[in-house]
């Protein structure tokens, strides 16, 4: 047979050219009866009733060999842009029927109840839009610095993407992020109670870089305005502080490729620890200046209300908050038996030290497993081992972070801020398990 | 320097004509910006009225610029509920003397209204100018956002009928904005300096504690709330939320959806998503009202009259009112012809999904 290189770790011809002329004139003259045996063999055993082989014998599933097993696969290259596997298709950012009326002025949430580790795929990143989203051409989208700045400059996105970039993970949670549940119970399942949080590696050049390049002036320009480009040209005060820190990206990338439209392509304004709504997308603008700019978003919006009918403004920070992600609201434990209660953790302040764990409603804790990485200002994933007897039990997850500060519970949450705050809801979520399996969303004190 | 064309760099450098350009780092990155490009986009108010533009409107010119670009969402008087939150109502008199909306603190309003939480006006000058209106922002001069201003401020009784809003007078009318005093920044959730320090709030103290206890640490648990039954199916059938296998399956809510097609979009959807992108379903349900009427109910209403598609044509583009009530359809300049042609004939055709 003609130039077959049989030799270990030599590579074979690809796929498209997997006979040459000459290996197909080979196996016409002499092995052409082995194949067609082989053929036949595996036609054989496939059409193998599944009946014949199931009673008693052991798993269908093993004995009926299936298609995928008895069959060619498709070839490379037949989504040219992966999508997940049909069998996942559950698994999708979703509205809450009845809280917006107005598409894009809504949410769309995470699906955090099928996720693991930290990173949110970057189709299921939850959606948050002021006044709709567009596909922005990056060769026509511009970033303007002026303001307290020696010069008004302007980037385009080759300027940008020109300058020394970082790689970070950090989440970004909607300040209304378990909003709905201030004064009661209202949505079934995880993804509606706190769907409004994603972690994600983002690409970027830190805004300091820039505002450096422009010749800020850090002295006087103690508040940065960020401006979007779409319709409603979102704005928001973001503290000179944190963007002297060097957190504060102006980003292009998220998970490895460039941000999606729905979340700000070609650039948005990455501020770690703060809420989603500081996260300008379609950044075009930013302006130095000395006082802070009380935005529709600052003054009408994200205000949180408090028992004294005074509203909080420049509340921005998303405090320490865990929730179990599995099992959770609306799911059904299969049988009693081990189970690995998992769940997400993070805090606007820094690093999440530990997550304690309580089956009981919180009489007893046990500590959870932080699984690495655990990064200042991004999602952590716990674990701890639970074996279920059956009986009813009230899960839920307490986290802490470097700064010493506990995830409260709602009793203690209300105290202070009442139930009409909206806003920063932070407080320790209980998931009901009943005899049946069934698992609900309940609120204990 | 072969990005820049010679007008553009001349352009350019006139503009910076201040500085050299603190750039070295970065040689060939960024330009300076040109005066008349800062002014393009540099559009925003502060509450000390820096970049207020100049100009004027009163309360008769706002009303018919509401009543043409604003109605239709907000209502006639700022009140809908029905698209946004109303933007009038729940203030009093007497708050805009105490600069305190009473119904914060009372709790009696039902809802909270933009006028009874705003307290800065430059704000609402400011939101109204960048992003108004909803389907086609920035395309008011600054005496149409004065006059629409002064409309809604007239609304709130914050200023009189005949009142003339300018940039010499906001002042005043800061002076009496009913929750004017209703904000607090005494929180620890300012990322920054504090306002001992020039910045706002308390340097990051939180307001809440709780310590990480271990055992026994309380006598018995109690649940105050769990999701109402009538509340089980409101988010749809959670079994087909949840991956088919793992720890848990999602229950079964509701009925079970119908079978996705074959993954191709079916003229119909795509329709659909021409109504959703052109922002037609802002104020039309496929099978309700919103604000205006729902697509099954105009299918019904024109059902076999030859000349409904071109009548519907027409009222799509240049707007209309009275068929369905008095507040008015607005002209939908920005959908192309052959769309709206498209969007009426799926409408006549009972605007399906697929």
């Amino acid at each position: 047979m003609a130039n077959i290189d049989t030799r270990p770790g030599r590579v074979r011809p690809a796929p498209e050219n997997f006979l040459t002329d000459e290996q197909i004139a080979a196996v016409k003259d002499g092995r052409r009866d082995f194949l067609r045996k082989a053929f036949v063999t595996a036609s054989a055993a496939m059409a193998v009733p599944a009946v014949a082989r199931a009673a008693g014998e052991g798993d269908p599933a093993i004995l009926n060999l299936p298609p995928w097993s008895t069959s060619l696969g498709q070839p490379v290259a037949a989504n040219p842009y992966g999508m997940p596997s049909k069998y996942e298709r559950g698994l999708q950012r979703r509205e809450s029927p009845g809280l917006t009326r107005v598409g894009g002025s809504s949410v769309a949430f995470t699906p955090l109840q099928g996720l693991f580790g930290i990173i949110t795929p970057s189709g299921l990143h939850f959606e948050r839009h002021h006044q709709g989203w567009h596909d922005v051409d990056p060769s026509k989208h511009r970033l303007m610095i002026n303001g307290l700045v020696k010069t008004n400059a302007v980037f385009t996105m080759d300027d940008i993407m020109r300058l020394p970039s970082v790689s970070r993970i950090h989440f970004i949670e909607c300040g209304a992020n378990t909003g709905m549940e201030w004064g009661n119970v209202a949505v079934p399942t995880v993804q509606y109670s706190h769907g409004m949080i994603s972690c994600s590696e983002f690409t970027g050049v830190p805004l300091k870089e820039i505002l450096d390049m422009c010749g800020a002036d850090y002295k006087k320009g103690r508040f940065v305005l960020a401006e979007g480009a779409d319709g409603s040209s979102m704005t928001r005060t973001i503290p000179m502080e944190l963007i002297e820190s060097g957190e504060v990206l102006v980003a292009y990338g998220m998970n490895g490729e460039m941000l999606r439209p729905e979340n700000g392509y070609p650039l948005r304004l990455v501020v770690p620890g703060v809420q989603g709504v500081s996260w300008v997308k379609w950044l075009r603008r930013i302006e130095v200046g000395d006082k802070p700019w009380a935005t529709k978003d600052e003054a009408v919006h994200y205000v949180d209300l408090m028992p004294d009918g005074l509203h909080r403004q420049y509340t921005s920070i998303q405090e320490c908050k865990s929730v179990i992600t599995t099992p959770s609201g609306g799911q059904l434990l299969l049988d009693k038996g081990f189970y690995n209660i998992s769940g997400m953790a993070w805090s606007g302040r820094g690093k999440v030290t530990r997550v304690d764990v309580s089956t009981d409603g919180g009489i007893n804790w046990r500590q959870a497993r932080l699984e690495t990485p655990v990064l200042s200002k991004a999602v952590t994933r716990f674990n701890i081992d639970w074996v279920w007897d059956g009986k009813p039990a009230i899960l839920q997850s307490r986290a802490a972070d470097e700064t010493g500060y506990v995830q409260p519970s709602y009793g203690q949450l209300r105290k202070v801020r009442g139930t009409k705050s909206i806003y920063h809801n932070n407080a320790i979520q209980s998931w009901k398990v009943v005899e049946s399996g069934e698992v609900s969303n309940v609120q204990v004190l | 320097m072969s990005r820049f064309s010679k007008t553009l760099i001349a352009l350019l450098v006139a503009g910076a004509a201040t500085s050299a350009m603190a750039f070295d780092r970065y040689q060939g990155i960024g330009r300076p910006a040109t005066t008349a490009e800062v002014k393009a986009w540099d559009i925003d108010v502060r509450p000390d009225f820096v970049g207020l533009p100049k100009g004027s409107g009163n309360v008769d010119r706002g009303i018919e610029l509401w009543e043409t670009h604003c109605a239709s969402c907000h209502g006639v008087f700022g009140e809908s509920n029905e698209v946004f939150t109303p933007i009038v109502g729940g203030t009093t008199l007497k708050d805009i003397e105490t600069g305190r909306v009473e119904a914060l603190v009372t709790g009696s309003s039902p809802q909270r209204t933009t006028l009874m939480k705003v307290p800065t006006v430059s704000t609402l000058f400011d939101y109204i100018q960048r992003a108004m209106p909803w389907t086609a922002p920035k395309s008011l001069s600054p005496d149409d956002v004065y006059a629409i201003l002064a409309y809604l401020l007239n609304l709130g009784e914050i200023v009189p009928a005949d009142y003339v809003l300018s940039d010499e007078n906001i002042r005043e009318v800061q002076e009496r904005m009913p929750n004017r005093n209703g904000m607090t920044t005494d929180h620890g959730m300012w990322p920054g300096a504090s306002a001992a320090k020039g910045g706002i709030g308390n340097g990051g103290k939180p307001d809440v504690k709780n310590v990480a206890c271990m055992k026994d640490c309380k006598k018995e648990v109690e649940i105050v709330s769990a999701l109402p039954d009538y509340a089980q199916d409101a988010h749809g059938n959670l079994a087909e939320q949840n991956r088919p296998v793992g720890q848990t399956r999602g229950k079964q809510t509701g009925a079970p959806s119908e079978p996705a097609g074959d993954g191709k979009q079916s003229a119909a959807a795509a329709t659909l998503a021409l109504a959703n992108e052109k922002g037609c379903m802002a104020c039309h349900g496929v099978a309700n009202k919103i604000i205006g009427p729902g697509y099954n109910e105009i299918a019904q209403k024109y059902q076999g009259q030859a000349d409904a598609e071109a009548k519907l044509i027409a009222k799509v583009k240049n707007g209309g009112q009275g068929t369905w009530g008095a507040i008015p359809m607005p002209p939908q300049g920005h959908v192309a012809d052959e769309d709206i042609k498209r969007l009426v004939e799926w409408i006549l055709e009972g605007a399906k999904a697929q």
